[in-house]
């Protein structure tokens, strides 16, 4: 009976400390700063449980009983407590009340627990026996639990089911307390079931916490997340705001319906509209189909050759009613010919020549993706086009990425095009830069397609001045064997991103 | 960049939580490979039968590794193709061997060519036929950049975290810095020097080098000694060092030659020509195109258990693994390019040689392992090649590196150990150990740096090379057996990298173009020096 009991409070003050903890570390690692977030929530946490200690006067009669329903409030609030302030950190401004406030509950109630236990037990032990061993049993729980914690738990578990688990734990107690001390509850009927259904509740988070967790990630993005999904090669997160759809692929903004007209006009019609003939048109990346719409607007266009690395886009934007009617349709209009393959490989075993391409590959933000801005990559390319040949490459913001954007052209240069560098205010991304590649000299086009919103022959030759703030700098060809537009991206963005 | 943002957190521990229940050290399949053993054992044994048929071609090259295959370019390219190139495995290659599998090729041996120097003219020669050089530019070549390794090149990892560059530069001290600084002048000053007898002090191939004998005494002490002698004592240095003796010569400070320690440095140029040459399967790609341009020359599967004098000629006997049938070969000249362990068995005024041969091999241990989702790790980013400070091994390198794919969720890497210390102790052990052994031993050591990598090798094949590289121990690349076993006995010619006292590229195929031209001279042929 005693060693029953010496392990419920082992088990209570157990659970009771790794409530604190999956608290502190939540508010961690969604809020930063650990040392504030750890002291406030250690503080509060105490705090509470020295209110629940005063208020355990005011329980008299019945007082197993209460003990049964307190352990039952603890492991229903404590277990779902990670899980309630993960969800909710999506509404960030009131998310810090929620939490003190959770935190305020479940110290209260934990603070409950060993006072009540200690006068269940009072009438069976001596006063400093009690004290000597509840305490022990308490302390020793404690340091279980903060072992326990980073050791096993967070790894093994992630603070989500730890919490759950931990809860269950505490219904257990209860479910024990309500055995061993039957002569004391005369009412045990309605105590079993609230315990089955409280174990049944803390069960079912379990089994759903991944999904909760997906959930809640949803809930991060700004707006509301109509579809995500990860493919073998990235994540592809659709957000929508009224008529404002935005596209991110791995956390990144790829479009904003606001203005994504924009970037898209500026990339492909001063390179399309100034080839005299374009036959054969080949776009390497955008699978979203944006950049094909716009070729597609151009009638003299006969073909269109789309490759895109990742089918999952294509697919998406191909059969998605709401999508495919943003990009027009293009990726099923009969002059288009989309091909899912790796950018490079496909070129290097693909013999066919084209008149113009539209490169729009993801910014050069790893080794990876940086191959495909090589004078290797180019020289390849260059291989493929057709006399007269017109590409255009969408490189950054020459602004925010000045020493990356020159790097690009002069990248270029070195694989023997000739290069017009311009840019284009899009509003969602900034100031972007985008560079003509040529054989022959290429003249900005005095006539564009019908139905455009952003782009006249007037704002098109403007776009080739570039101000003091993002002119020229000297810079190195980025080769193979060097990658320096990697080193150059990443520097230059961690400026923007981190302030320093 | 390396942060761990707050979904990455809460998701891994998600997943962690979903996967957890289910960890089990599952089986990793795999395979332990190496040199063909039945038919290395066939050839103690002895006991072949008699001949049952005799063919006469001018010249026969045994052993196709890097030495026997550019012997066999060189006359083919001076318009001989009148050989046959016998070699006991079922493909040829020596120390370059490779393989495949659905993710990647990869190398089982040497895995990169540095970038030549101008010395290395045969080298050069050979990378413009392959179209590896593509042209020149101020009077230097110019390679393709696919071939070039790409950026970036190498990672040390360190103090729990990846640093740039092999120097291990975390954790040094102004000190440190300071003595490293110092050896790169040493280095730099021994990359001019010019010996008495006007040669430069260093040269690759090393055929090329001064004879001044104030340099060839370097050749005595051991680098451990040099670096004592110089005062070279900060431990990030000699740590340096000693990894590279590893790499290119399978031992350590205290086992390898002052002279072999410091050519490694200051042969090769400064610099841009401070770059290697790298194919997914290593040097696999050159002697694939090798063995390609010497079509049906090559026989595999060819164990030559006999080479001796006949007549002015020589006669070649080997056993012929697909049928079991013993087969001779009559012929003006042989080119013996196997190393000298075999040879001394293979070749009878060899094996009639009483004295214990002074050639010692550094035995090695290379594994193959296919990563799922290879991870990056802290710090900076994955490159080519990866190595480990605190390891066992010399890290991994990664054969996919290469590829121009976005897809990057699997990947070949290339676990390479040299065998140090005792090469015959080492070998017998070596020899002696499981597949799981071994898989444990190198997992134990990757994990170091990739926590738990197991969970993410779908396989794991490995290959013990007993005899992997020659060992240049003090006193043995300028002492008297090395040169004496470079002179033909008559009508046969040896050629091999051990005869250069080192195991690289260059090396053997210097020696295999410099006895193709003996014999091109011995049979009268005109032909233009590729020295």
């Amino acid at each position: 009976m005693n060693i029953a009991l010496y392990a419920s409070v082992f088990l209570v003050a157990t659970c009771g400390l790794i409530y604190e903890l999956v608290a502190g570390a939540l508010a961690s690692y969604l809020l930063g700063d650990t040392v504030l977030q750890f002291s406030t929530v250690i503080g509060a946490y105490l705090f509470a449980m020295g209110v629940g200690s005063w208020l355990s006067r005011f329980v008299g009669k019945g007082l197993a009983a209460r003990f049964v329903q307190v352990e039952l409030l603890v492991g229903l609030v404590g277990g779902f407590s990670s899980t309630f302030l993960f969800l909710a950190f999506a509404h960030a401004a009131s998310f810090r009340v929620l939490l003190y406030l959770v935190v305020f509950v479940v110290g209260t109630l934990v603070g409950l627990e060993i006072p009540l236990m200690m006068r269940i037990l009072k009438d069976r032990l001596d006063f400093k026996d009690l004290v000597s061993q509840v305490l022990t049993m308490d302390y020793i729980g404690a340091l279980f639990a903060s072992v326990l914690f980073p050791l096993l738990l967070v790894p093994k578990l992630g603070l989500l089911n730890t919490a759950l688990l931990f809860g269950l734990l505490n219904v257990g107690v209860a479910a024990a307390t309500l055995h061993l001390l039957r002569d004391a509850i005369p009412e045990r009927a309605g105590l079993r079931a609230l315990c089955a259904g409280s174990a049944a509740a803390l069960c079912l988070g379990l089994v759903f916490s991944g999904e909760i967790a997906s959930r809640a990630e949803g809930d991060m993005y700004a707006d509301e997340v109509i579809f995500s999904k990860s493919s073998p090669y990235q994540k592809i997160v659709l957000t929508r705001w009224k008529d404002d759809w935005r596209l991110f692929l791995n956390g990144n903004l790829q479009f904003s319906t606001m203005d994504e007209y924009r970037y898209h006009e500026a990339l492909v019609h001063p390179a399309l509209s100034a080839h005299a003939d374009p036959r054969s048109v080949l776009i390497l990346g955008g699978g979203d189909g944006l950049a094909a719409r716009e070729v597609l607007r151009d009638k003299r266009v006969g073909a269109v050759t789309l490759v895109d690395l990742d089918p999952v886009m294509t697919h998406l934007f191909t059969t998605h009613r709401s999508l495919s009617a943003l990009n027009g349709h293009s990726l099923s209009d009969p002059r288009m010919t989309v091909v899912n393959a790796d950018a490079y490989r496909w070129l290097e075993k693909n013999d066919r020549r084209f008149d113009v391409v539209i490169v729009d590959f993801p910014d050069p933000s790893n080794y990876a993706v940086g191959k495909l801005y090589t004078t290797a990559f180019y020289r390849l390319l260059s291989r493929r086009l057709a006399p007269g040949a017109i590409v255009t490459v969408q490189s950054t913001s020459p602004l925010f990425a000045r020493q990356t954007y020159w790097t690009v052209v002069t990248t270029m240069e070195a694989a023997g095009f000739k290069t017009s560098p311009y840019h284009a205010y899009v509003p969602s991304f900034g100031e972007w830069g985008f560079v003509i590649g040529a054989t022959s000299p290429y003249r900005v086009p005095s006539k564009f397609p019908a139905g455009l919103r952003y782009l006249t022959p007037d704002i098109a030759r403007g776009m080739f001045d570039f101000p003091g703030d993002m002119s020229r700098v000297p810079a190195e060809p980025n080769r193979l064997d060097t990658q320096v537009l990697v080193q150059h991206y990443e520097r230059e963005w961690a400026r923007i991103t981190h302030g320093g | 960049m390396t942060g761990l943002t707050r979904r990455e957190f809460i998701g891994g521990a998600l997943a962690a939580a979903a996967f957890g229940a289910c960890r089990t050290e599952r089986g990793i399949p795999g395979e332990l490979l190496g040199p063909n053993h039945a038919l290395g054992h066939k050839l103690r044994a002895g006991g072949f039968p008699a001949p049952t048929s005799t063919e006469r071609v001018p010249v026969v090259i045994v052993g196709g590794g890097v030495a026997g295959l550019t012997a066999g370019w060189k006359l083919l390219r001076s318009g001989e193709g009148r050989f046959v190139l016998l070699d006991l495995e079922a493909r040829a290659g020596g120390n370059a061997a490779w393989g495949e599998n659905e993710v990647s090729p990869y190398p089982w041996g040497a895995h990169y060519l540095p970038v030549p120097g101008p010395r290395a003219r045969a080298v050069r020669e050979l990378l413009r036929e392959l179209k590896v050089i593509v042209g020149d530019k101020g009077g230097k070549p110019v390679y393709d950049e696919a071939v070039l390794c790409h950026a970036p090149e190498e990672r040390l990892y360190i103090h729990g975290r990846w640093q740039e560059g092999l120097y291990p530069r975390l954790g040094a001290s102004a000190a440190d810095l300071a003595e490293r600084d110092r050896f790169h002048a040493e280095i730099a000053a021994l990359r001019r020097r010019v010996g008495r007898d006007g040669r430069p002090a260093f040269a690759i191939p090393m055929e090329l080098s001064s004879r001044d004998p104030e340099l060839l005494a370097l050749d005595r002490v051991t680098m451990a000694a040099w670096l004592d002698e110089k005062g070279f004592r900060s431990p990030a240095l000699r740590w340096y060092v000693e990894y590279a003796c590893r790499d290119d010569f399978g031992g350590g400070l205290a086992e390898v030659s002052a002279w072999a320690g410091l050519q490694y440095y200051a042969a090769r140029g400064e610099g841009e020509d401070d770059e290697y040459l790298v194919w997914p399967e290593g040097n696999g790609f050159l002697v694939r195109r090798l063995a390609e341009a010497l079509g049906p020359r090559v026989r595999t599967g060819a164990l030559a258990f006999d080479v001796a004098p006949d007549g002015d000629g020589v006669r070649v006997d080997y056993h012929d693994a697909a049928t079991g049938a013993t087969r001779r070969l009559l012929a003006k000249r042989a080119i013996v390019c196997a190393p000298r362990f075999a040879a001394r068995r293979i070749v009878k005024p060899l094996r009639e040689d009483p004295k214990p041969s002074g050639f010692a091999y550094a035995p090695w241990f290379v594994a193959n392992l296919t990563v799922e989702n290879p991870p990056s790790g802290l710090g900076a980013a994955p490159a080519w090649d990866n190595m480990i400070h605190s390891g066992e091994g010399l890290g991994y390198v990664d054969a996919t590196h290469q590829s121009f794919s976005q897809n990057r969720r699997r990947a070949v890497w290339t676990y390479y150990r040299a065998l140090t210390g005792d090469p015959e102790g080492q070998r017998a052990a070596a020899y002696k150990r499981s597949l799981a052994e071994w898989r444990e031993e190198c997992l134990r050591d990757l994990e170091r740096a990739h926590p738990r990598l197991r969970e993410r090798v779908s396989r794991f094949d490995g290959w013990v090379w007993g005899h992997g590289m020659i060992l240049p121990k003090p006193g043995f690349i300028w002492g008297a057996e090395r040169q004496a076993a470079l002179k033909p006995i008559g009508p046969i010619h040896f050629a091999h990298s051990d005869l250069s006292g080192f195991s690289i590229f260059e090396e053997a195929m210097d020696r295999g173009v410099r006895s193709a031209e003996a014999v091109l001279a011995a049979l009268g042929k005109s032909y233009r020096s590729s020295l």
